[in-house]
């Protein structure tokens, strides 16, 4: 009963998982917006922002700094396209699937890298090197058909430029 | 911040700007810096070190704008250049000094008679592509923040809700509701904990004008919110926009201190007894999310789903407070509306639709990019006009506005106003603004497939009509593009659009069907050709979704 009390009464926050700084900068997110489970994705982000992607330690640890039940935090988690509960490959390849770049040809520009790399969207080759990725939209409609290879946004792509480019990330 | 401290701002500014002969503006908005505008625009800040030109020559990064297929631009006093690279520089700043635009070889140039300019009217996009985004002072030169202290020092908030009705305003959204309307029932609520969003939630692919604006022009969207929460008593204000929009975020974060270092945002704005604090909330892409109730929900850090309305944000909105929302056009309305006064804004358009309506214009046309003109303008006018018409000797065949939610509208229809009562009499909507052009290579039952699709993925599974019958209407078209189905097929698909339609819980479900049933309207045979077994003469199996 005594631990149950304290329990309850103590308002000490959980302790960081680790003591990688980065759990530092979460803390700092969830204490600006006082702990409140409204900061759920706010708090989110800042973990895939450090980390790249949320896992199960940074979902409880999440959960309970934010005092919200470990399930709403995974069905938030979950939810949401942009957060990832798989760590990404070394290089990322975002395909945009956005009606312009559709109509443009983005299927022909997704066929060609998951035919050269064995991999479907949301996946990564075996080797960590590449994720490939979809986007809804990039909003460079005006460019379609658009990617984005490691942050760099590709317009007006054909399947050999981005196939160059992509081949360039990986043997610079 | 009196309207003498704000004027003294803008004519520093302005006199700043003047003792520079030149003015080299660079877009370095999200289009021309995806084809490499910061390496311009450096290059072009190089060059004019080197030269010993830096009191003469003011390179500035602005906005969109608008022609992004050509970016990256680059505008002097008296031309435009497309396509510009950072080799170019010397060239640009070499034409500057004497005097002729025509100096470098190679430069091309957008004659600034073209159709594509000529044909808009911007009211929205008025300082997109002229303004340091950046700087809260470029803003202020160009009549920023005036309507705000204007508002707060000589009118009643009463009378900005009459002026917003009387201006005819519409929600840019995509709905409709009138936005006048829409501020005096938050207005009415009475004295209490009151909110006023920003929806920045553009999820529609094919769509990019509301992160131009705030990518251009954030200042603009705050002064619009911060005028609309002292019309109708909100204290707090959130910007909900898409985490994909890094650039817009980083603008909007600068240009919320910039404004609470002045005054016009925060405790005692104008030294008065209104204070609003505007935050951002990161979306994280979730396409049901621009509905407002799942919005509301995402904002309180929540799953995105919605919940049946009534009671209506207006009432019970967030954390349960009277809750204003609009989108980002319609925020960016606002100050030019006191500006200028409500007849102004009531001239412009048609007689149910005023004002102008920006356009993302992408797909098979010459000329892709944002575009901004008056209610009222054809489809073809927009499409042949300022698009350019389509390229490589191709025939359009369909023009889709709406998103996922509007429909296509075949080549016959293209005469048809752009109002927001037109489009859905020809069986699409306004929606946010994306305007899609496909010419013959498209084959509409793969594009009624495509946003089937899109529609399935963002179902967010709360209501079982969109949850399970958008996945049986994409069973359906699947099974018609692959050619193994029957008529007795399109029957039931159409039964099941009707249903759909008729039952769903929010705006995603309600209007999922509408991609089918306007192809339906228009391209029937092509429908009947997959369902019969023979080829279809556009479908490009090779480029077929995986």
């Amino acid at each position: 009963m005594l631990v149950l009390f304290t329990m309850q009464s103590d308002p000490a926050q959980p302790p960081l998982p680790s003591d990688d700084k980065r759990w530092k900068i979460v803390e700092a997110t969830a204490r600006r917006h006082g702990r409140e489970p409204n900061a759920l994705i706010e708090t989110l982000h800042t973990v895939q922002e450090c980390f790249g992607y949320l896992d199960e330690t940074a979902l409880r640890f999440v959960a309970s700094t934010l005092r919200a039940p470990l399930s709403r935090v995974y069905g938030v988690a979950t939810f949401y396209h942009y957060f990832s509960l798989k760590p990404q490959g070394k290089h990322t390849c975002v395909v945009c699937t956005g009606t312009a770049c559709y109509i443009k040809g983005a299927p022909a520009l997704l066929a060609a890298v998951e035919k050269t790399h064995g991999i479907r969207p949301g996946e990564t080759t075996t080797d960590g090197e590449l994720s490939l990725l979809t986007a809804r939209c990039l909003g460079s409609c005006g460019l379609a058909p658009a990617a984005v290879v490691d942050g760099v946004v590709l317009g007006k792509v054909s399947a050999a430029g981005l196939l160059a480019r992509v081949e360039k990330g990986i043997h610079p | 911040m009196t309207l003498d401290e704000l004027r003294k701002i803008a004519d520093t500014e302005r006199q700043a700007q003047q003792k520079f002969p030149h003015h080299v503006c660079v877009c370095i908005a999200a289009g021309c810096l995806s084809s490499g505008a910061d390496l311009v625009r450096d290059a072009l800040q190089k060059e004019v070190a080197e030269t010993g030109m830096s009191h003469e020559v003011l390179v500035k990064g602005v906005g969109c704008m608008g022609l992004c297929s050509a970016g990256p631009l680059v505008a002097v006093e008296t031309a435009t250049f497309a396509n510009v690279t950072p080799e170019q520089a010397p060239d640009i700043v070499r034409g500057l000094d004497t005097g002729s635009d025509t100096a470098g070889d190679g430069l091309q140039h957008c004659a600034a008679d073209m159709p594509f300019f000529q044909r808009q009217k911007k009211i929205v996009l008025e300082n997109s592509g002229k303004i340091d985004p950046e700087r809260i002072e470029d803003y202020i030169a160009h009549d920023g923040y005036r309507a705000l202290v204007a508002a707060i020092a000589e009118m009643s908030p009463q009378e900005i809700v009459a002026t917003m009705v009387q201006s005819g305003l519409r929600g840019r959204g995509g709905a409709g509701y009138p936005t006048g309307l829409k501020w005096s029932t938050v207005a009415k609520t009475g004295e209490q904990e009151k909110y006023v969003i920003c929806n920045a939630d553009e999820g529609d692919p094919g769509a990019f004008m509301d992160r131009a604006v705030l990518e251009s022009d954030p200042h603009r969207v705050l002064e619009g919110m911060a005028i609309a929460a002292y019309a109708v008593g909100a204290q707090r204000g959130f910007i909900y926009v898409r985490a994909e929009y890094p650039l817009a975020v980083k603008h909007l974060k600068t240009a919320i201190k910039q404004a609470e270092r002045l005054g016009l945002l925060g405790n005692n704005i104008c030294n008065s007894r209104f204070s609003f604090h505007i935050d951002i909330r990161l979306g994280a892409g979730a396409f049901v999310c621009g509905e407002e109730t799942a919005l509301i929900a995402s904002v309180e850090g929540k799953r995105g789903t919605p919940r049946p309305r009534p009671p209506y944000p207006a009432q019970e909105g967030l954390w349960g407070c009277p809750t204003l929302i609009n989108n980002v056009e319609t925020f960016a309305n606002v100050a030019p509306i006191l500006r200028n006064g409500a007849a102004w804004f009531a001239a412009i358009g048609t007689e149910k639709s005023k004002g102008t309506k920006v356009f993302a214009l992408a797909g098979r046309v010459t000329n892709t990019g944002l575009i901004e003109v008056p209610m009222g303008m054809t489809l073809r006018e927009i499409i042949q006009d300022i698009g350019g018409g389509v390229p490589d000797g191709k025939r359009l065949k369909a023009v889709q506005t709406g998103g996922p939610s509007g429909g296509c509208i075949a080549e016959e229809k293209l005469d048809s106003p752009v109002d927001y009562e037109s489009l859905k009499n020809v069986g699409s909507m306004m929606g946010s603004g994306g305007m899609i052009v496909m010419d013959e290579t498209s084959c509409m039952v793969d594009v009624a497939k495509y946003f089937t699709e899109f529609c399935m993925s963002e179902s967010c599974g709360k209501c079982v009509p969109c949850r399970a019958g958008t996945q049986q209407m994409l069973h359906l078209l699947e099974k018609i593009a692959g050619g193994q189905s029957t008529p007795a097929d399109l029957v039931v698909l159409e039964e099941l659009c009707d249903l759909v339609r008729n039952t769903s819980l929010c705006g995603l479900g309600q209007t999922a069907p509408n991609g089918i049933l306007s192809t339906l309207k228009y391209f029937r045979h092509e429908y009947q050709q997959h369902i019969a077994g023979g080829p279809c003469p556009t479908c490009r199996p090779t480029e077929v979704a995986p």
